[in-house]
């Protein structure tokens, strides 16, 4: 099964980020890179994606056929998408596990969804 | 492209035999497969081209030898200071030998140092002989991580130790039961509706059918492998009847049975019903010979649900899980009505494996439906179309329940389950 980790940070989080020492972020960089070393080297990883600055954002809006970009009304929200872990293992548990060991998770939120397939039946 | 087909066809089939044979003479599994690999992929650009050898195998095997050497060399040069120079001379080729080693090699694919995923993809490459991207695409993932995930598979396997030879006889039925299972969720992830993305996908569950075959001949005195693989006939021979002309799926008791394999049919009921006879019972015979039953009634109203009950009751015995539980309560209200149904489910609904499954709201919803609470069954339909999260089936799930609402009450609608 597919499952969806979503890396949410706010205020707080980014306060602490931000206050880190340059050595204090170079190991936290490093921990998510052995974090992902390690779930590739379990083949659950399928993807991960750190996003930028929501401020670099567009939100796209069609309307009678005109696409319309613009600049999202993200950076104002106090929650932000940062990141994402796309994993595939035996269950939401297991999922949630790997949640609860993402470096920093105890200053920011995660969720994890389950994704979609497309198999007729659940195993 | 008359002859891609019969390539592809050919170039699966002799995979894992020049694997085998690689391995046997020159050791490292892993160096060995990606030499095969590679060796596949210039058959495969090659031979429709040019046309297959004559001895196919023997160029498979030569061309794969040739890659070995390179990949080993490259790898040599670069551990060179790492190593002692006896190790720099190359193996000497040694004659192949004529055994199958395909069991052998389904059954290191399948170690117990891997995950399902990785024993999934690294069986379809090394015994299936699929290429990385026909597996990214059939699981609708990313060729790197496909890619990344067997060559991590291979090196556990390395780091754990094992050889390339089968298990000690006291681990080789837990081993091959293993393989069955990864045999079997093969075939069900196949199991899609064919329409979107499946245009590209490898047909997996042909494929599943196809390595189980080979399976079967190797070990044909074991009734489960047998029991899998009638398992797997019975029910691929409902496909040309399982979707709609839109793409949703039809219900067993709905399907024109016309459209059903009739082959496929006879060569299941003959492989259960010798297995059943010759050895001992297992859960992969009980669910066939259940999916024989259903596929034996010309009729939906001809099926023999009594007999059907009985087989759960055996299966409930050997195997007890959710499904077993919930298509037992099925049988039930099939040969007592639904209110007996309804009581077992009842009974059963908060033990800690059913808890919360989307799967007792979809049998509640159809018991519901049978006993003629179109409201309660719509509501059970829906809930239980919010939790699955197969996206056909959760289309079958809103289509019963928009299908309740368009009809209103009105007399019991006919059997509309898909317990198989």
């Amino acid at each position: 099964m597919k499952y969806l980790i979503l890396i949410y940070r706010n205020p707080q989080s980014r306060e602490i980020w931000e206050n880190m020492s340059p050595a204090e972020q170079a190991a936290g960089y490093d921990a998510y890179a052995a974090f992902t070393e390690e779930l590739m080297a379990t083949g659950e990883l399928i993807v991960s994606e750190a996003l930028a600055d929501p401020s670099l954002s567009k939100r796209v809006t069609v309307r009678g056929g005109r696409a319309v970009p613009t600049d999202g009304p993200f950076a104002e929200a106090k929650e932000q998408l940062a990141g994402i872990f796309l994993v595939e293992c035996d269950s939401i548990d297991r999922a949630v596990q790997i949640a609860a060991r993402m470096p920093g998770a105890e200053h920011l939120d995660v969720d994890v969804r389950p994704v979609l397939h497309l198999a007729e039946t659940e195993p | 492209m008359t002859g891609g087909y019969e390539v592809e066809r050919l170039l699966r089939e002799l995979a894992p035999q020049v694997l085998g044979i690689l391995v046997r003479r020159f050791d490292g599994f892993d160096i060995c497969e990606d030499a095969v690999q590679e060796a596949l992929l210039a058959a495969a650009l090659q031979w429709p081209r040019e046309g297959v050898p004559d001895n196919p195998k023997g160029w498979l095997v030569t061309v794969a030898t040739r890659r070995r050497t390179e990949m080993w060399r490259a790898d040599t040069a670069r551990r060179r200071r790492e190593l002692s120079a006896a190790a720099l001379a190359a193996p000497q080729p040694e004659p192949a030998p004529s055994i199958d080693d395909t069991l052998t090699l389904l059954l290191l694919c399948c170690h117990p140092s891997l995950t399902t995923a990785s024993q999934v993809a690294l069986t379809l490459r090394a015994v299936g002989g699929l290429t990385t991207a026909e597996i990214a695409r059939a699981f609708l993932m990313p060729e790197a991580t496909v890619a990344q995930r067997i060559s991590r598979a291979k090196q556990r396997i390395k780091g754990s130790g094992a050889g390339f030879h089968l298990p000690p006889p006291d681990q080789l039925a837990t081993r091959v039961s293993a393989a069955l299972r990864v045999l079997y969720l093969i075939f069900n992830e196949g199991y899609t509706a064919s329409s979107g993305p499946a245009l590209h996908r490898v047909e997996l569950s042909t494929e599943a059918i196809r390595l189980t075959r080979q399976l079967q001949k190797q070990r044909p005195a074991d009734g489960e492998v047998a029991g899998l693989l009638a398992l797997m006939l019975l029910t691929d021979a409902r496909r040309p009847a399982r979707t709609g002309p839109d793409g949703t799926l039809v219900p067993l008791a709905e399907q024109d049975r016309g459209l059903w394999d009739g082959a496929a049919i006879a060569e299941g009921v003959a492989l259960i019903t010798h297995a059943l006879a010759a050895t001992p019972v297992g859960p992969y015979q009980l669910q066939a010979a259940i999916a024989a039953v259903h596929d034996e009634a010309a009729r939906a109203d001809d099926t023999d649900w009594r007999q059907i009950l009985a087989l759960y009751d055996l299966l409930n015995r050997v195997e007890p899980g959710p499904m077993v539980t919930l298509n037992r309560i099925v049988a039930i209200a099939m040969v007592e009505g639904p209110a007996a149904g309804l009581r077992q489910l009842l009974a059963h609904e908060s033990d800690p494996v059913l808890a919360g499954h989307y799967r007792v709201d979809a049998v509640r919803a159809h018991l519901l439906e049978l006993a003629g609470d179109h409201e309660g069954a719509r509501a059970h339909y829906e809930r239980a179309a919010v939790r699955t999260l197969s996206l056909p089936e959760r289309r079958y799930l809103r289509s019963r329940a928009s299908r309740l609402v368009t009809t209103g009450p009105g007399p019991a609608a006919r059997v509309a389950t898909r317990p198989e």
